[in-house]
């Protein structure tokens, strides 16, 4: 039960972009289309489940002082070869996502977790942390992209939804319309929280 | 205009290319501290002075130590490790010697390691293959773009507070639309200089 509990509560009750405000800049910056969207949240999720694995694995000899620094090296190797394997492999979707793919090792939500979760507990349970966590975020940057690529370019994973009449508004794919997408979703989080809690 | 030009580059970073409302990154402490005006206004001073010394020390590291030995995919644990390193030792060297400007901005100092924006200027200037004056330009830019947007974004937030906000949109959900206003605001200096 509490396996379960590890693996779902990152997807929705904690939701690390729209619940624990983190991870926001990669959330907007790369979510003008859902393809972007899905590659960033491919490539967080495979950095924070590997690293809550070794983390979790190594902790018994991390002194208390210095684990800070040894989660970031244990990140940023993690974050280089999700550098080069996708320069490699998918040079266009690294071309696109920029200079956010080393940011990676910023994300608050990676060192987070490590912090809070995988030098806590065991290797199984911080493994399914780190699916729940990778899972919730790739679902809402994936959304957000959908949601934008929808109405600013009348497309969902490039391809055309709408008729040709359609006029799309183009201020969605730009920044204004990532800022507006989230605030949006949230509303709709915060309310149907309201509403829960009226009952 | 030539865009490599030093004044070009401070344009486009300073105004252009805000790091905040049209770049995203470092959003986290934009929605983090931007409750007040004075924090705001210490936080962004903190930002200047911290990623002004991380881009001069990660550009030399980069190209004194990287390149010669052929150790480029070492650039993300490297950098990280310097900026952390760099914000410990100033906050122990503003304590000892500098304690009025501890005070003002002490606080913010370890806070700033987590700020995405240093890391990703440090890296831009790379990306960007600028030169030591170039790269030192265009960090100011960039910083002076995050002060400018933190500030003014704290001074509508201080009236939003007071203003008759929706249930639902209270919080967050009404910082995002203030900033997306912004945000569009600021996409009305595309074009400026033909940049």
């Amino acid at each position: 039960m509490s396996l379960k509990n590890d693996f779902l509560s990152g997807i929705i009750k904690e939701n690390p972009v729209l619940v624990l405000m983190i991870g926001l800049c990669p959330a907007l910056a790369v979510s003008s289309t859902a393809v972007n969207g899905f590659g960033m949240g491919i490539a967080a999720s495979f950095v924070l489940i590997c690293s809550n694995i070794v983390i979790a694995t190594v902790r018994k000899y991390v002194p208390d002082q210095i684990r800070i620094p040894i989660f970031i090296i244990i990140i940023s190797t993690f974050v280089t070869i999700t550098d080069y394997v996708m320069q490699a492999y998918n040079p266009a979707l690294y071309k696109q996502l920029g200079v956010f793919v080393p940011l990676i090792v910023v994300n608050c939500i990676i060192l987070g977790r490590a912090e809070a979760f995988a030098y806590k507990n065991g290797v199984l349970s911080s493994t399914l942390d780190g699916f729940g966590m990778g899972i919730g975020f790739a679902l809402v940057i994936t959304v957000i992209g959908a949601i934008r690529e929808l109405i600013g370019n009348g497309t969902i994973f490039g391809k055309a939804v709408f008729n040709p009449e359609f006029q799309p508004a183009l201020i969605m794919i730009l920044p204004p319309g990532g800022f507006i997408t989230i605030g949006i979703l949230m509303a709709f989080l915060h309310y149907f929280q309201n509403k829960a809690k009226e009952k | 205009m030539d865009s490599s030009s030093l004044f070009g580059i401070l344009i486009a970073s300073l105004l252009i290319n805000n790091i905040l409302l049209i770049r995203f990154i470092a959003l986290c402490s934009f929605f983090g501290v931007s409750n007040q005006m004075e924090t705001s206004i210490g936080m962004g001073m903190a930002v200047i002075f911290v990623m002004m010394m991380a881009s001069a020390v990660s550009w030399l590291i980069y190209y004194f130590l990287l390149v010669p030995f052929d150790l480029v995919y070492l650039r993300t644990a490297s950098f990280i490790l310097t900026i952390a390193a760099l914000v410990q030792l100033e906050e122990m060297y503003l304590k000892k010697y500098v304690p009025t400007l501890y005070r003002a901005m002490g606080i913010y100092l370890p806070l700033i390691t987590t700020n995405c924006a240093v890391l990703a200027v440090a890296f831009l200037n790379i990306d960007y293959n600028y030169n030591f004056l170039q790269s030192m330009v265009y960090t100011f830019g960039v910083s002076a773009g995050y002060t400018l947007a933190i500030i003014l974004f704290a001074g509508i937030r201080e009236r939003v507070a007071l203003a008759p906000v929706p249930k639902a949109l209270q919080g967050y959900p009404i910082a995002f639309f203030t900033a997306s206003l912004m945000s569009l605001a600021f996409l009305g200096f595309k074009g400026l200089f033909g940049l």
